[in-house]
């Protein structure tokens, strides 16, 4: 059976040349980068070395890179650090209803140590208003956290608008960059952006690895504590195996971005078109061109997201519907609900996300499955 | 011609864990299912607890699915379980009534839902670790008892229809509880030495009063304990808490044991009474189903089961008083008719259909 896989905003294939890097470093360089001796100067240099390459991909400079364990890390560190470091000045954050768990949960947690915390709506398309951040902006704002682009609908939100307004309030602007690094050109200096979180694993490098870009002069409280590494931000001995692959996959990416956005975005094209063409009572969520390129979504009706999936997977299909939560059923998404998209009855929000790999052949073998899949799952009536 | 291809319901416990064993080795391809119904507020409880379908035991069908080698997807059906399951079973006990709510679960849940599904994904058939059997005569699918006296099953899975049999596998049904655990260390799945799951899947520790209460806090509604001549002999709790044929917790004394033998909603009373006091000659049920038979228009001698774990008895069954409800006639009176539950008729090995009680008489009507 043909395998098709086309779930890279969950997570990538480590690229081959990455996963060489990786072995090298995890089989070669092997030292404590803390450690004085020759084996740890390999690790410590092979370490800045990787700082320099995932600098690059941002437009950042390396000193302004911490590595972390992944996007999670990193948004928990700027949201959680920027609140501790500055609540002596204020106790207001702003961010959206559409971001990451990451980000919502971390942003809830402090609500209940005394922060308080303005959701913004978004329209229709998923889109926050900049115009909303401006008025949301209160004396005692600290920290604004709205995401570069949407892992559930693929929309890409005003972030450097919304950091000019931050900057000239003198607000720190943090963004989950983590669905957007490596899709589309993301450049520090461009956006005006002071925190920005990147993962490794969404762009073809290893689990467990990503980045926190801290701007020069930004200051943020530490969240974990135990060492001097990574500035005394990050604790606890470097991963120098991924961080080396992560600049491998960080290289690749910012030398492939143009190219690979390019031919995703056709084929993304080439999907969606197909599937509201073939499929009745299905709709684009978000916006339909001007997105990440390699992100479709579509609403579905009449079918049970979490059946369409496992059908969709028994055809070799690898897709999502909304966020996979800890168990793997299909939960309603706060994304959609937030976009007003959420209604009654069964509704399907699929999620199909394009990779280097994916081919036309893929994209008319999904094409192929899905309205057929669709209707008899649509036509099950009660037995 | 390609391989049947079933659905297995597997809970993570042994008995669903052997039936999805089992149609692989046979040949069948197989695609595990598990269903997510716990409400979500109760998520770490479920976690800690591993009952029937909480995240332990999805984990554990997981576990399962990957040793036999059969894809394992999990649904969510926590808002209809809750619709169709929970909610009724609370509501029941509000009105004074004792639910069996894995009568609804199979119904509406897993030969509905679930079976929509399986239908839906190009599955020829749904199976359930159930000990119950299907058969085939004259034209019908009959629902038949599973050959372990001490697992049978198929009083629980009365509501099921034809179209539903037709499409139902049950491989278990054939096979004693020791013969499913020998199966299950043979085949060596990781669960053959799970413990039996408990009675009601949702409640922790099956202790439903607390349930109700946390849910319901308007059950705690006292009122009075009334003998049978209707004097006022105690105080209740509320209505909710107490089951036609309660002795223990009632709180009041006699020379003889006390029985609760009738529960007024209305009135908010419960009555009690000695053992004989329990006694009733008919009951009527309603919510009705028949499975051997069409339907039912002329008597018909059957035995009945009352309650999941009691003794068959021999009985008539009536259609009527009412077009969509059956009188039940015991050859001589039953102790602790108790509304809500479902009452099951069979003749032999099969099931000729069942509905839930829905009250009892204490005096035979003539006709």
């Amino acid at each position: 059976m043909r395998r098709v896989y086309l779930d890279h905003a969950a997570t990538t294939p480590m690229d081959p040349a990455v996963a060489e890097v990786y072995i090298r470093h995890a089989t070669g360089v092997f030292g404590n980068a803390s450690s004085l001796h020759q084996w740890g100067a390999a690790a410590r240099n092979a370490l800045e070395e990787a700082r320099e390459q995932v600098a690059a991909l941002i437009g950042a400079h390396p000193r302004e890179i911490i590595f972390t364990s992944g996007g999670t890390e990193s948004d928990n560190m700027a949201i959680r650090g920027t609140a501790y470091q500055l609540r002596e000045r204020g106790r207001h954050i702003i961010t959206s209803a559409i971001e990451h768990h990451a980000v919502l949960h971390t942003c809830q947690d402090l609500e209940r140590e005394g922060f308080a915390v303005t959701y913004l709506p978004v329209d229709r398309e998923g889109f926050v208003d900049p115009g909303d951040v401006k008025k949301a902006i209160r004396p005692d704002t600290i920290l604004i956290t709205i995401m570069m682009a949407n892992n559930e609908v693929g929309t890409i939100e005003p972030a450097g608008e919304i950091a000019a307004l931050a900057r000239a309030a003198g607000i720190i602007f943090h963004t989950d960059a983590v669905q957007a690094v490596g899709k589309i050109p993301v450049d520090v200096e461009r956006l005006g952006v002071d925190l920005l979180s990147i993962s490794a694993h969404k762009l073809h490098g290893p689990k467990g690895v990503g980045a926190l870009y801290i701007r020069q002069g930004v200051h943020i409280a530490p969240i974990l504590f135990g060492g001097e590494h990574e500035r005394r931000l990050r604790p606890g001995t470097q991963n120098v195996p991924g961080a080396a692959a992560f600049a491998a996959a960080s290289s690749m990416a910012a030398r492939r971005l143009a190219e690979d956005a390019r031919v995703q975005a056709s084929l993304r094209d080439r999907l969606l078109d197909g599937i509201v063409s073939a499929i009745p009572d299905t709709a684009v969520t978000g916006r339909r061109y001007d997105r990440l390129p390699n992100h479709a979504s579509v609403l579905i009706a009449g079918v049970d997201g979490s059946a369409l999936l496992a059908g969709l997977d028994m055809a070799g299909i690898a897709a999502s519907a909304g966020s996979a939560c800890t168990a793997g059923a299909v939960e309603p998404s706060h994304v959609l609900a937030a976009m007003g998209l959420l209604r009654e009855g069964d509704f399907a929000a699929l999620r199909l996300t394009l990779g280097r790999s994916t081919t036309v052949e893929d994209i008319d073998y999904v094409l192929d499955v899905l309205p057929g899949l669709v209707d008899r799952l649509r036509r099950q009536s009660r037995p | 011609m390609s391989r049947p291809r079933v659905m297995v319901a597997m809970s993570g416990g042994v008995d669903s864990s052997v039936t999805a064993a089992l149609l692989r080795v046979a040949g069948y391809d197989v695609i595990g299912v598990t269903m997510q119904i716990w409400p979500e507020a109760d998520w770490e409880v479920a976690y800690d607890y591993g009952g029937c379908c909480s995240v332990g035991a999805i984990e554990d069908a997981r576990r399962v699915a990957a040793a036999i080698g059969i894809p394992h997807y999990v649904f969510n059906l926590r808002e209809k379980f809750q619709r169709q399951v929970i909610d009724p079973w609370i509501d029941d006990y509000v009105h004074g009534r004792t639910p069996n709510p894995c009568i609804n679960c199979n119904r509406y849940i897993k030969f509905d839902e679930l079976m929509a599904k399986a239908l839906g994904l190009g599955c020829d058939y749904l199976a359930t670790g159930h000990y119950a059997r299907v058969g085939f005569r004259d034209g019908r699918y009959l629902l038949l008892k599973g050959h372990d006296p001490g697992k049978d099953q198929a009083y629980a899975l009365f509501g099921i229809t034809q179209k539903q049999l037709a499409h139902t596998l049950f491989p278990l049904g054939a096979l004693h509880k020791t013969d499913t655990r020998r199966l299950a260390e043979g085949l060596g799945l990781p669960v053959a030495h799970k413990r039996e799951s408990q009675e009601i899947c949702f409640v922790v520790d099956n202790d439903y009063h607390r349930y109700l209460t946390a849910v319901r806090p308007d059950v705690r509604r006292p009122g009075a304990i009334l003998d049978q001549k209707g004097r006022v002999v105690g105080t209740h709790q509320g209505i909710a808490f107490y089951t036609i044929g309660q002795r223990r917790g009632i709180g009041v004394t006699g020379p003889e044991p006390l029985y609760v033998t009738d529960i007024d909603p209305q009135a908010n009373t419960i009555t009690v009474g000695t053992l004989d006091d329990l006694l009733r000659p008919v009951l009527v049920a309603t919510e009705l189903n028949f499975i051997s038979i069409p339907k039912l228009d002329r008597p018909l001698a059957v035995t009945v089961k009352i309650r999941y774990r009691a003794p068959e008895i021999p009985a008539t069954i009536y259609p009527g008083p009412a077009s969509d409800e059956v009188t039940v006639v015991f050859d001589s009176p039953v102790r602790a008719v108790t509304p809500g539950q479902a009452v099951v008729f069979y003749q032999g090995d099969v099931v000729v259909g069942g509905g839930v009680i829905s009250r009892s008489l204490t005096e035979a009507v003539a006709g």
